[in-house]
């Protein structure tokens, strides 16, 4: 086996045992990447060189005897939205395709100190705005199951790293089910926190009541680490909150045994491909052999989720992204203007693709002057109706499953005609954004040789259960030890 | 309800998007379905709930009014597309 296919937990030991070097470590991740990315195309930028040289301060630890930090010599990639001082962060946008931030994200400052080794900037769907990286302005990744059909998105740079073994952690962003929707396509674990729980402090602005960060991995117990490792208070965002997290490794352990998992009717209906229903009654019967307990909860304004996020999440966008006008960085039209307003039109019209106009658009409109309150206040209230609904639910269940998407990974180019196809993408994710609830999405079978995604939504603050009953499934199943040939 | 290409012209000024005529005409087919979609909200009777802005109830974080060090200006500026010594370089906004 090589070190590449290998977890974050395995190699930790590995390195703190000095059976292998941080430096050998980041040599087989590189030297996997260099050779998968012609075909898989998940990174926008591989930073080798800043790599080689975080893995050799901690080599330096390692023979001084320092005590390292958990995750010290572990690869991990980064959504190309998360700032990384020194380092092209592009959005995957053409208005930002030269910026290089002065300053560190705080996961990304989290990360450095605790000495992992950021070896890249992942692909994404353009300002985290697709589901499938069709969107990016670069280029679009590929599935490691089939190089024809999409990773997921939007942070489907990072999930396909993961997949691939380019990488062996990643971090995404998920507003609407960015980091679950790609994580189940690709057939890793991806875990959306509980807004609040992990800074958003560097991370470029989608919709700000529903972005927040978190890990892609290959297994439960290194979400687990990470999720650790990023979950903390920052001052600097003034929407985190100040609640100490558990120790999630000791938490998840304790596995899915007593734990009552809801099943909602309203997530196993129509339009659901048979062998995702299969997939997740599977899931239930390992579920009661593990010794849990399943109740059926009811989440009945679940149809009206996916109309609210795209009301929200375009009305946020059009005022975050207002500030892209070409006068203090990125892109600047060349041709001629003469004022400002010119200036600031022709260089947005220059720099952003379609599905970035279409939500600034539709952004605008349902903020504009006498519709605010018929879009904008509505969905508001709709989303009031959402968190009561999971409210209820959490009084009779400690967790609720459910398909993360209900089929597995179209084909390249299957969904880009019509926008409104690619926004059902999100059905059953974009729930727990708009409650702001914890979630996650781990490997659940497999539909002709692409992976299924089961998703477990949590009561706030309470990722731990999550992470007990995906590690319970995880032990009690092999998919996740399934990996593409690339 | 019904949304005309010059209120998608109008949206796109609002929105400072210069947008070309093929643009216009996607965009307000596009945006007319989106429109239509969303009208599932009507369904339901919401007046006597309240709205939900933001998920944790966080309400005004303050922080102590202390002297830090701040960026240095060429970090700043360094990826200004223009700039005339310590400030950034726009097209004149204003008459003579």
């Amino acid at each position: 086996m090589e070190l590449y296919q290998k977890t974050a937990h395995e190699l930790q030991q590995l390195i703190a045992a000095k059976e292998v070097k941080a430096v050998e470590v980041a040599e087989s991740v590189l030297e996997r990447a260099r050779q998968a990315e012609p075909k898989i195309h998940a990174f926008v930028t591989l930073a080798e060189e800043e790599a080689y040289q975080a893995a050799r301060r901690v080599d330096e630890a390692v023979s001084k005897g320092v005590k390292l930090p958990p995750l010290a010599g572990i690869p991990v990639a980064i959504k190309d939205n998360i700032s990384t001082a020194g380092l092209r962060t592009t959005c995957a946008s053409k208005i930002l395709e030269n910026y290089i931030p002065p300053y560190d994200a705080t996961v990304i400052a989290e990360i450095r100190n605790q000495m992992m080794v950021l070896v890249g900037k992942t692909n994404m769907d353009e300002f985290a705005m697709g589901s499938s990286t069709e969107n990016s302005g670069l280029f679009t990744t590929r599935n490691p199951w089939d190089i024809e059909a999409v990773p997921g998105g939007s942070s489907g740079g990072s999930a396909a790293a993961v997949c691939a073994d380019e990488t062996i952690l990643a971090l995404g962003s998920d507003t609407g089910g960015s980091i679950r929707q790609p994580a189940g396509y690709c057939g890793i674990v991806g875990l959306k926190p509980t807004y609040g729980r992990v800074s958003r402090y560097g991370l470029v602005a989608y919709a700000s009541s529903l972005d927040q960060i978190g890990p892609l991995t290959k297994d439960v117990t290194d979400c687990a680490l990470l999720l650790q490792a990023i979950a903390k208070y920052d001052p600097k965002d003034s929407t985190s909150v100040n609640q100490p997290a558990p120790d999630y490794l000791q938490e998840m352990k304790k596995g899915a045994k007593g734990l009552r998992i809801g099943l909602a009717k309203e997530y196993l209906g129509e339009g659901i491909s048979l062998p995702v229903k299969d997939a997740v009654q599977n899931g239930v019967k390992v579920f009661k052999d593990l010794g849990a307990e399943i109740v059926e909860v009811s989440l009945p304004h679940t149809e009206y989720a996916l109309a609210a996020y795209y009301i929200i999440a375009p009305a946020e966008a059009s005022s975050n992204l207002a500030r892209y006008d070409g006068v203090r960085y990125g892109h600047r039209t060349s041709q001629k203007v003469s004022d400002a307003v010119e200036l600031f039109m022709k260089t947005r019209q220059e720099g952003f693709g379609a599905e970035v106009k279409r939500r600034i658009m539709t952004g605008t409109y349902v903020l504009s002057s006498g519709y605010y309150d018929a879009y904008y206040l509505k969905a508001q209230k709709v989303r009031t109706l959402i968190r009561n609904d999971f409210d209820n639910a959490f009084k009779s269940c400690d967790l609720i499953l459910t398909p993360t998407t209900p089929s597995v990974a179209f084909k390249i180019g299957s969904k880009t005609k019509d926008p409104l196809e690619m926004y059902l993408e999100d059905i059953f994710t974009v729930t727990c954004n708009l409650a702001g609830l914890p979630g996650i999405s781990i490997s659940g079978g497999f539909d002709n040789g692409m992976p299924i995604g089961l998703q477990m939504l949590g009561p706030l603050f309470k990722e731990e259960i999550l992470l007990r009953a995906a590690y319970g499934f995880e032990q009690a199943t092999d998919f996740h030890k399934k990996r593409p040939e690339i | 309800m019904s949304l005309s290409i010059k209120e998608v012209e109008h949206i796109a000024r609002l929105a400072r998007l210069e947008l070309d005529g093929s643009e216009k005409e996607q965009f307000t087919m596009q945006l007319n379905e989106i429109l239509d979609y969303v009208e599932k909200l009507n369904q339901l009777d919401t007046s006597a709930i309240e709205p939900t802005a933001h998920v944790i109830p966080v309400h005004n974080i303050f922080r102590k009014d202390e002297l830090k060090p701040s960026m240095d200006p060429e970090e700043v500026l360094a990826n200004a597309p223009d700039r005339i010594g310590n400030y950034f370089k726009v097209p004149k906004l204003l008459e003579d």
